[in-house]
């Protein structure tokens, strides 16, 4: 009987700690989020204004956010075919192909993922400095005259963001298919090639389809991670700029909720993101909808 | 002759191969490299052509960038921030995870889910009302006890870390707990060993591989990590941590010019997590596959 009573107590004591942290600092700013998306509130006194919908209303006029969400689908789809594609193809390569010095390639590829986005973003606004940068004057050398190419102006700083996201990311995705594609038995393949089929026909024809859910998984992180990617990249590269070019959903989130001090309207901007990934995803998930195959 | 022609048809598609391969490999060390070379560089070596070797070692750079850009500080406190994060983490998540997978008791499933929702739940949606929450601590401390210590503080820091860090490490954790057959236990029990010390010191010994998992991810989220400690260490003369000094030094660096502090701070933030990586990728990209899910 003692033991069931101390059985209680140390229950509670093991979980306690971590569900008060959780509550504290995970689920109420949570339900805050959405709370005060129907406030108003400004930096300088703790009141809060009930303002029903009228922060939805005045974000749907907001041309600087349509153009915010404008980019972060652009970048949601161009950074999710264009990893998934490379990632895709190397991880098959490098588990298919016998190759000298696999580990080597796979070890070098997966070294962005563990860098910090302010390293990348310093990395990368080297790379695309107009005068001294290295990319300028790489194609210069190409050329023979001298590039000066504004990366971060106006019209390419989209094209230069999708650069340094992609290269971010391969390596991760890469070990991801890597891991569920070396687990398709070899058997497959071979009796394949005896058939006739050739690299390409394996690669869509049995590869694809066996490794289908680890695909449909990943596609829920591209969407969700992009939009969360693309956040810390602007934020630590362009701050947005130039005239909002730039400018992501979380990034003028962060602008309107932190910098301007106008947290009801910028949590109105979380809400609608939130539920845009969530909507997004739920559609991805039932588009890619496939009978699972066995091996 | 035809077996001649499929011979040399392979053997470009390996070349191919390779050339693709090395291609990738080249855009990823090259950069990093390119950052190293440039840290011991002087000043006046930035203006001429990028891709110049430096003239010599000028070391001065990280003597510059530790005291003058305070990059010695701002390390002190990522060091600090990021091991009492994940201490924090540990004390906390391990009792619960170990809970959560192995007692039966009243809510467990309900708190089960509740750590599994706040996987999809990112910080970069609840940074601000975290903050703000601390804002309102903070006013409500300096009226009753005349002082706030919530804000700027990277003890508080070092909590939301380890909070928003829970529900990932959590089932991490459980998944493997939730493995072991409880025959460990009830022996355990038998020899007349309390609930705490059973768990103390059978199961986390067992743990060890999970743990060490968990340690690795956790250690670079929290020391890359900069959107919290942008926003909840404020004061611009406090104390920061090393990505976020790092990213206003590459805001300021556009104004003036101190190239060569820049690039010895990226190397002091890079410099741990690529010899971590060195030691322990294998682990890593395995870890990776196992959890699953990131980001």
């Amino acid at each position: 009987m003692k033991k069931r009573s101390g059985r209680g107590v140390f229950v509670f004591l093991c979980a306690a700690p971590a569900v008060i942290l959780f509550t504290v600092f995970m689920i109420i700013p949570t339900i805050n989020v959405f709370r005060m998306s129907l406030f108003r509130r400004s930096a300088y006194s703790t009141t809060e204004e009930f303002v029903g919908w009228e922060n939805f209303s005045r974000l749907m006029q907001d041309t600087n956010f349509i153009r915010s969400m404008q980019n972060t689908i652009l970048l949601i789809v161009v950074v999710t075919i264009v990893t998934f594609a490379l990632a895709l193809v190397f991880a098959a390569i490098l588990t298919r192909e016998k190759i000298k010095g696999q580990n080597f390639f796979r070890v070098i590829f997966y070294i962005p993922n563990i860098l910090s986005v302010v390293v990348i973003s310093a990395i990368f606004s080297a790379i695309y400095d107009t005068n001294n940068g290295t990319l300028n004057s790489l194609l210069s050398l190409l050329k023979g005259e001298t590039v000066a190419i504004l990366w971060k102006g106006e019209s390419m700083v989209m094209v230069s963001l999708i650069i340094a996201m992609v290269w971010q990311a391969i390596g991760y995705y890469m070990v991801m298919y890597m891991a569920s594609m070396s687990s398709i038995p070899m058997s497959l393949y071979e009796s394949a090639s005896l058939d006739g089929a050739g690299r390409i026909t394996q690669f869509f024809q049995i590869t694809i389809p066996l490794i289908w859910t680890n695909i449909r998984t990943t596609l829920t992180f591209f969407i969700i991670s992009t939009i969360n990617m693309a956040f810390l990249f602007v934020k630590a590269m362009t701050s947005g700029g130039p005239n909002g070019a730039s400018e992501v959903a979380l990034s003028y989130m962060y602008k309107q909720a932190y910098t301007n001090s106008t947290y009801g309207y910028g949590m109105a901007i979380g809400v609608v993101v939130f539920l845009f990934s969530f909507g997004l995803s739920a559609l991805v998930n039932v588009v890619t909808k496939r009978k699972t195959l066995e091996f | 002759m035809e077996h001649k022609k499929g011979m040399s048809a392979d053997r470009l598609y390996k070349a191919f191969i390779y050339v693709v391969l090395i291609t990738l490999a080249i855009t990823i060390i090259v950069p990093v490299a390119w950052v190293f070379m440039a840290s011991i560089k002087e000043n006046s070596e930035f203006y001429g052509n990028p891709w110049s070797l430096p003239a010599g070692f000028y070391f001065q750079n990280f003597i510059d960038a530790w005291n003058k850009a305070r990059m010695g500080e701002y390390m002190l406190n990522s060091v600090l921030v990021t091991g009492l994060g994940l201490l924090i983490l540990l004390v906390v998540a391990l009792p619960a995870a170990y809970v959560l997978s192995r007692f039966n008791f009243r809510g467990r499933k309900f708190l089960n889910t509740a750590f599994m929702g706040g996987l999809f739940i990112n910080v970069n949606y609840i940074v601000v009302p975290i903050f703000l929450m601390l804002v309102d601590g903070d006013r409500w401390l300096r009226n009753v006890f005349g002082e706030g210590f919530l804000l700027n503080n990277i003890f508080v820091l070092a909590v939301v870390y380890a909070a928003t860090a829970l529900p990932f490490t959590i089932y991490l954790l459980s998944g493997y707990f939730a493995t072991l057959p409880h025959d460990y236990e009830e022996a355990a029990y038998i020899d007349g060993a309390g609930y705490g010390t059973t768990m103390v010191k059978v199961i986390f010994p067992m743990a060890r591989p999970s743990i060490i998992t968990v340690i690795l991810f956790n250690f670079l989220s929290f020391w890359n990590e900069y959107i919290i400690a942008m926003t909840l260490l404020s004061d611009p003369k406090g104390g920061k941590t090393l990505p976020v000094g790092l990213m206003q030094l590459t805001q300021a660096q556009q104004a003036a010019t101190q190239y060569g502090q820049l690039y010895a701070g990226l190397v002091l933030v890079m410099l741990p997590t690529l010899i971590l990586y060195v030691c322990v990728q294998k682990k890593l990209t395995q870890g990776m596959t196992l959890g699953g899910l990131k980001g």
